[in-house]
C-alpha cells in the first residue's frame, strides 16, 4: 500500500544534486537569444520605428515590429479549449502589438547573437507614439468617455455578472428585518506577483516545416493549441517539450511568449531561438494576481446569525484579458459558499480593462480575494456584536452537505467545523484571545483566524480530462507518462504512489517520465486549479487497473488459471484466495516479451472524464505583535488547518502548506507591485523593492489536517495546492485587529499604511 | 551576461590610479554589488571597468601606534563584522555592515564601496559619521585625509574625484574610546533590504553614568544624503538620563531632518521613524554604555 506513505520525493536527488535538466541547462550552443522591445508608454498607439542605429549594433540579426506580425488575434488563458465559441477565451493580442495597452507592452522583438546585442540593439530603437492618459484604476476604466483599451470593449468592461441567493434582495431583507445590525465595508486586495524561482524561458527550432518548442510551461497542450492559433498554422505542426521547471503557479498556465519564440525562429530559418524573460520583465510584464475592489455589506442578528450580505467587486484586468472574469466569479462564489445566510445573499462582479499589467492564475485563482472580504467582514461583524469571531464562524460557516446553487457542485466530506475545533485546541485560541483582550502600550498582541472553502477541479465549468500511459518492462518495471505537468508541487511523487497503490507494483519500479512532449505524451491539459491528484489521479487509477488486467490475464494463461483468481501484489502474482506466489511479475513480464508462442507488450492508456468536483476547506490560526511605533507585525504563531480528503504523502502535503502559507504571508505584509500613477511605469519590478519575505521573515509554520475519505476523489483526496495560500492575509489581518482595535480594510499591511492608520486611530500621537 | 565594454584589472594602489589617470570614463569595481546592479540596470550599460579586487594593500584592519583604527577600503561587509578589532572596539560598526543585504553580498560587498557608492542608504555610513571617520584618498598628487561629514555631497555624489582612490577608513581613538553606539537599519523586511531609514546614536556617559556627557546622532535617508544632527547633539549634552530626555531627543531630532516622500516612503512615515528609532537608538546605545533610563 502506497497512499499515506511519506516516500521521498522521486526527483529529490536529481533536484538536490542539479542533475535535473531545466530548459536553460537543454539550449543548444548556437542558439540566438530573442527579446522583446518594450513600450515606454502606457497606453496608445505606434506610430512608427526608426530601426536603422539599432540594424548597426554588431550582432543584432534581425528586428519585427508589431507592423509585420501576422495579422491574427489569440487568447492566453491556459484553459481547456471550447468547440463552442461562447465559452472561447477572449483572443485579444497579437505576437507584437501596434495598440499600447499597458507600459512595457510587447511592441518589436530583437533576434542577436547574445544577450549584450539585443539589450544594446533595443536601447537603439526609435518609438514614434500616439499617447493617450494611462488608465490604473477600474474606477477610471469605466468613467464615460474615457478612451477604449480594446475596441471589441467599448467602455472598457470586460463582463459583467449577477447572481442572487434567496427569494429576496438584499435591500427587501433588510427592510423587513427591522432588529438587524449591519455592517459595510469596502475591501481591496493589490496586485502581486507569482516570484517562482525560474523565470520564464522558452527556445525554439524547426524541423522540417514543424515547429519544435522547449518551455517552461504548466501547460505544454495548451502552448501547443495557442502557438497554432496565433501563428495560424495547423496544430499538429507543433510539437512543445517540458523539462523540469522552478515553479509557476498559474503564471505559466499562461501562454507567454512561446507563440513569439515560434514565431522568431521562422523568421531565421529554424535556427534556434532563445527568450529569457528577465526578472524585471517578469515581474511587470507576465501576469499578476488581480486586484480587486470588493464593497460588502452584511446583515446580521444580535444573536450573530447571518442574515444576508451583498457583494460588488471591481476586477483590474489591466491590458489582456487573460483569464479574465473567471478569476472574480471565483471571488463572488467563495464569499457565497463559505457562509450560510439565513435569507440570502447577492452579488455582482466586473471585470475591468486598465493599463495595468494582464492579470492572469495565480495559486487560489480570486478565492484569496474572495476570502479576504468575507473573512474580513466577519470579523468585523464579531467585533461590531462583541462576539468570539470563531463562534461566530462556527455559527454560520458552511454546512456539511452544502450543494452551490449554481455550479451544483457538492461539499461531499466538510472538514471545516473539525479543522476549526483541532487548531483551537492546538493553538490555544481561547486562552490567547483571553490574555489580548485588554492590549495597551507600544507593543500589542492578538490573535486572529480565517476560513475558506475551495472547489477542487474546474468542473462543470471547463472540461476535465486527464491521460495516463502505462508500458511494462522486461522486469517488470514500468514507464509512467502523464499528461499532468510536474512543476515543483510533487505531481510526480503522488502520481507513482497511486500507481503503486493501484497496481501492486512498489514505487521503485515506477518509472515516471517527467517531461512531456506533445508528440509523445497522452493529452492532458495542465497543471492549474487543484486538479492534477483529483482529475489526473483517476486517469492514473484507471489506467492501473487497466494494466494490471491485461499482466493477470497473461500470467492467467501462463498458469493455466482464470485471471480472476489472481493478484498483482508486491511484484508478484499471486493467489486471491491462498495469497501464495504463482510467478514473480518479472517471469511474466519477460514471458510477454520474449514468448515465441505469445508475444505480447504489455501497455495500457486511458483517459478520464471527470465529471465531478468537490471542496475542501480550511483554517488559519495567526498570533502576531504589533509594534505600533514603527508600524511593524512579528508573526509569532501561525498554524493552517486542511479539510483535503486522504493524504497521498502527508510530508509533501506539509511541504505543500508551508509554500502556500508563506505566499500568504507575503501577500499579507508586504508584496504589492507598485506603479507611477501619472506614467503607469513599474516602480518596483525587482526583488529589492517588491518586498516578497525572505527566510529571516518567515516564522515556523505549523500544519494540522482533518482526513476525511472522499468519495469523489480516486484515492479520497481533495485540493491541497492552492488553498494553504487562501486564509493566510485575512487571518493576520484580523488577529492585528485584535490587537490593535484598528480593523485594516487593505492589503498588503505594509508599515507605512499601518502607520498611516495608527494615527487615525490615536494609537500614534 | 553583462554589457561591457572593458575590464582592466590591477594589482596595486598605485597601478589603479596610473589607469584612472588614462580612462576618463572608467568605473571603479571592487566586490561589485553595487556596480553590476547599475550595469543591469542599463545605467552603466558599455561602460569600462577598472577592478580593484583583492589588491593586498586595500585589505586588513589594524590598530595604529596612536590608538587609530584603520580599515582598508576592500574589506568585505562579512570581514569588518568578525574583525577582533572591530568587535572589541567598534562593535556598532560591524553590527551595521552585518545589516547589508544578505550573506552572499556580505561577503562580497566591500565598505569602501559601500561609502563611494555615494548613497545615503547605505549601512555603514550612519555608524561612521558617529564615529567621526576620516577617509584617506590617494591620488597622483598624493595622500588627503577628509572626515567623512564631508565626503557626501549629494544621491550618487562624492567628493572623490575620478583619478583618486579611497584606500582606507580610519577612526581616531578619541572617538571610540568609551563610546558606545547602536545603529538601527529599518527596512520593510530582514533581510535582502535598502534601508528605508538608519539611525546610528552613539554616547559617552558621565562616571556615574547617570549624565549625557556626549551624544552623536546620525541619519541615513533622512536627507539627500547621511547626515550628522548637529543642534540635537549639542542640546543632550549634559542631560540626565530621564525618560523626558528621551521623548525630548526623538522630538528634537525631527528638526534636523529633511527627508522627501518617494515611492518608497512617504515624508510623514519616514519623519515617524527619525523620531521613533531615536529614541531607541539613544536607549540601547546608554545600555551599552551601562547607563538606565529613569534609574
Amino acid at each position: 500500500m502506497s497512499i499515506g506513505k511519506n516516500i521521498t520525493r522521486v526527483d529529490a536527488e536529481l533536484k538536490v544534486t542539479g542533475e535535473a535538466k531545466y530548459t536553460a541547462d537543454l539550449v543548444p550552443g548556437n542558439a540566438l537569444v530573442g527579446k522583446v522591445v518594450r513600450s515606454t508608454i502606457a497606453n496608445g498607439v505606434v506610430k512608427s520605428f526608426n530601426l536603422e542605429a539599432a540594424l548597426q549594433v554588431p550582432g543584432v540579426i534581425k528586428i519585427v515590429t508589431c507592423f509585420e506580425v501576422p495579422d491574427c488575434q489569440y487568447p492566453t488563458a491556459g484553459h481547456p479549449w471550447s468547440v463552442e465559441a461562447s465559452h472561447q477565451d477572449i483572443a485579444d493580442r497579437k505576437l507584437l502589438n501596434t495598440r499600447v495597452r499597458t507600459y512595457g507592452d510587447d511592441i518589436a522583438a530583437i533576434i542577436a547573437e547574445n544577450d549584450v546585442a539585443a539589450e544594446r540593439g533595443a536601447r537603439e530603437i526609435q518609438v514614434e507614439y500616439e499617447i493617450y492618459e494611462p488608465i490604473l484604476s477600474t474606477k477610471e476604466a469605466m468613467t464615460p468617455g474615457v478612451v477604449d483599451i480594446h475596441k471589441e470593449f467599448p467602455g472598457n468592461v470586460i463582463k459583467n455578472t449577477e447572481f442572487r441567493v434567496g427569494e429576496r434582495s438584499y435591500e427587501e431583507i433588510k427592510e423587513a428585518e427591522e432588529d438587524a445590525v449591519e455592517v459595510e465595508a469596502t475591501y481591496r486586495t493589490q496586485a502581486v506577483q507569482h516570484c517562482h524561482i525560474e523565470t520564464p524561458i522558452s527556445y525554439a527550432y524547426m524541423e522540417n516545416d514543424r515547429i519544435v518548442i522547449v518551455s517552461s510551461t504548466q501547460i505544454p497542450h495548451i502552448v501547443r493549441r495557442v502557438v497554432g492559433q496565433a501563428l495560424d498554422i495547423p496544430w499538429g505542426k507543433i510539437r512543445v517539450i517540458k523539462p523540469y521547471i522552478g515553479g509557476g503557479f498559474g503564471n505559466k498556465q499562461d501562454v507567454l511568449y512561446e507563440p513569439l519564440n515560434a514565431y522568431l525562429t521562422t523568421l531565421v530559418g529554424g535556427r534556434p531561438v532563445k527568450m529569457e524573460i528577465s526578472r524585471e520583465e517578469t515581474l511587470a510584464c507576465t501576469r499578476t494576481r488581480h486586484a480587486i475592489e470588493m464593497q460588502t455589506k452584511a446583515l446580521v442578528r444580535k444573536d450573530g446569525r447571518l442574515i444576508a450580505r451583498q457583494f460588488a467587486a471591481y476586477s483590474n484586468q489591466g491590458a489582456y484579458a487573460s483569464h479574465a472574469h473567471a478569476i472574480v466569479a471565483n471571488s463572488a462564489n467563495e464569499f457565497k459558499q463559505i457562509y450560510n445566510d439565513a435569507e440570502g445573499m447577492q452579488a455582482q462582479c466586473f471585470t475591468v480593462y486598465t493599463n495595468m499589467p494582464t492579470g492572469g492564475a495565480m495559486r487560489g485563482y480570486g478565492i484569496p480575494q474572495g476570502a479576504f472580504a468575507s473573512e474580513c467582514q466577519a470579523d468585523d461583524i464579531a467585533y461590531k456584536l462583541q462576539m468570539d469571531p470563531l463562534e461566530y464562524r462556527l455559527m454560520n460557516c458552511v454546512k456539511e452537505g452544502y450543494e452551490d446553487p449554481h455550479t451544483h457542485i457538492k461539499f461531499r466530506t466538510n472538514g471545516i467545523r473539525a479543522c476549526i475545533d483541532k487548531g483551537r485546541r492546538e493553538f490555544g485560541w481561547d486562552e490567547k484571545r483571553e490574555k489580548y483582550k485588554k492590549q495597551t502600550g507600544t507593543v500589542r498582541r492578538g490573535v486572529g483566524m480565517a476560513i475558506f472553502c475551495y472547489k477542487t477541479g474546474v468542473y462543470p465549468i471547463s472540461l476535465e480530462t486527464a491521460s495516463c500511459r502505462m508500458v511494462l518492462n522486461q522486469d517488470g518495471s514500468l514507464q509512467m507518462q502523464m499528461g499532468a505537468t510536474e512543476i515543483g508541487q510533487g505531481a510526480d511523487t503522488a502520481f507513482t504512489q497511486m500507481a503503486s497503490e493501484t497496481t501492486g507494483i512498489t514505487e521503485d519500479k515506477i518509472h515516471i517520465v517527467t517531461a512531456q512532449d506533445t508528440d509523445i505524451t497522452p493529452f492532458d491539459t495542465g497543471a492549474y486549479a487543484s486538479r492534477q491528484s483529483y482529475v489526473s489521479g483517476k486517469a492514473v487509477k484507471k489506467t492501473g487497473e487497466l494494466l494490471v488486467k491485461k499482466i493477470l490475464k497473461y500470467a492467467a494463461a501462463m498458469v493455466g488459471m482464470e485471471r480472476e483468481q489472481l493478484r498483482l501484489v508486491n511484484n508478484e502474482i499471486v493467489d486471491k484466495n491462498s495469497k501464495e506466489l504463482v510467478l514473480p511479475l518479472e517471469t511474466v513480464a519477460t514471458t510477454a516479451f520474449y514468448s515465441l508462442e505469445h508475444s505480447k507488450h504489455i501497455t495500457a492508456e486511458a483517459t478520464s472524464q471527470c465529471r465531478d468536483n468537490t471542496f475542501a476547506s480550511g483554517v488559519c490560526f495567526a498570533e502576531v505583535e504589533v509594534d505600533i511605533g514603527v508600524g511593524k507585525i512579528e508573526i509569532l504563531n501561525i498554524l493552517n488547518v486542511h479539510d483535503s480528503g486522504t493524504l497521498i504523502n502527508p510530508k509533501l502535503a506539509e511541504a505543500q502548506v508551508h509554500g502556500g502559507m508563506s505566499m500568504g504571508l507575503g501577500y499579507a505584509l508586504g508584496e504589492e507591485l507598485l506603479f507611477n500613477q501619472e506614467t503607469g511605469k513599474p516602480l518596483n519590478d525587482n526583488l529589492l523593492d517588491y518586498k516578497l519575505p525572505t527566510s529571516m521573515d518567515t516564522p515556523d509554520l505549523q500544519v494540522g489536517f482533518i482526513e476525511l475519505s472522499d468519495e469523489t476523489g480516486p484515492y479520497g483526496n481533495k485540493a491541497l495546492g492552492e488553498p494553504p495560500a487562501i486564509p493566510v492575509a485575512p487571518a493576520i489581518r484580523n488577529a492585528v485587529l485584535h490587537a490593535t482595535d484598528v480593523a485594516i480594510d487593505s492589503l498588503p499591511l505594509a508599515p507605512q499604511k499601518l502607520i498611516c492608520e495608527f494615527r487615525k486611530h490615536g494609537l500614534i500621537q | 551576461m553583462y554589457d561591457f565594454e572593458s575590464f582592466y584589472k590591477v594589482e596595486t594602489v598605485d597601478e589603479a590610479i596610473e589607469a584612472l589617470e588614462k580612462q576618463d570614463e572608467a568605473i571603479v569595481i571592487s566586490g561589485g554589488s553595487d556596480v553590476l546592479v547599475k550595469i543591469r540596470e542599463g545605467k552603466l550599460a558599455g561602460c569600462s571597468l577598472i577592478s580593484i579586487h583583492n589588491i593586498p594593500e586595500l585589505k586588513g584592519i589594524r590598530l595604529l601606534e596612536d590608538g587609530t583604527i584603520s580599515i582598508g577600503a576592500a574589506q568585505t561587509f562579512y570581514e569588518v563584522t568578525n574583525n577582533e578589532l572591530v568587535r572589541r572596539y567598534i562593535p556598532i560598526l560591524g553590527n551595521a555592515v552585518d545589516q547589508a543585504g544578505g550573506p552572499q553580498l556580505r561577503k562580497v560587498g566591500t565598505i569602501g564601496g559601500n561609502i563611494c557608492n555615494g548613497a545615503t542608504s547605505a549601512d555603514s555610513a550612519s555608524t561612521l559619521f558617529i564615529l567621526n571617520a576620516q577617509l584617506v584618498l590617494k591620488s597622483k598628487k598624493g595622500v588627503h585625509t577628509i572626515p567623512i561629514n564631508e565626503f557626501y555631497l549629494g544621491p550618487g555624489k562624492t567628493i572623490r574625484e575620478h583619478n583618486e582612490l579611497l584606500t582606507e577608513i580610519r577612526i581616531p581613538r578619541k572617538d571610540y574610546e568609551q563610546f558606545y553606539g547602536h545603529y538601527i537599519k529599518y527596512g520593510k523586511r530582514k533581510a535582502m533590504e535598502i534601508a528605508t531609514l538608519g539611525c546610528a546614536c552613539g554616547v559617552r556617559l558621565s562616571p556615574d553614568k547617570r549624565k549625557v556627557e556626549e551624544v552623536r546622532l546620525s541619519y541615513g535617508v533622512a536627507a539627500p544624503t547621511p547626515i550628522r544632527c548637529g543642534s540635537i547633539e549639542a542640546w543632550a549634552c549634559g542631560k540626565e538620563l530621564k525618560k523626558d530626555f528621551v521623548e525630548l531627543f526623538g522630538k528634537k531630532a525631527l528638526e534636523e531632518v529633511n527627508p522627501r516622500s518617494s515611492w518608497r516612503a512617504s515624508k510623514e512615515f519616514r519623519l515617524q521613524l527619525v523620531e521613533e528609532l531615536a529614541k531607541r537608538a539613544l536607549i540601547q546605545a546608554v545600555t551599552y554604555a551601562g547607563g538606565e533610563i529613569d534609574a
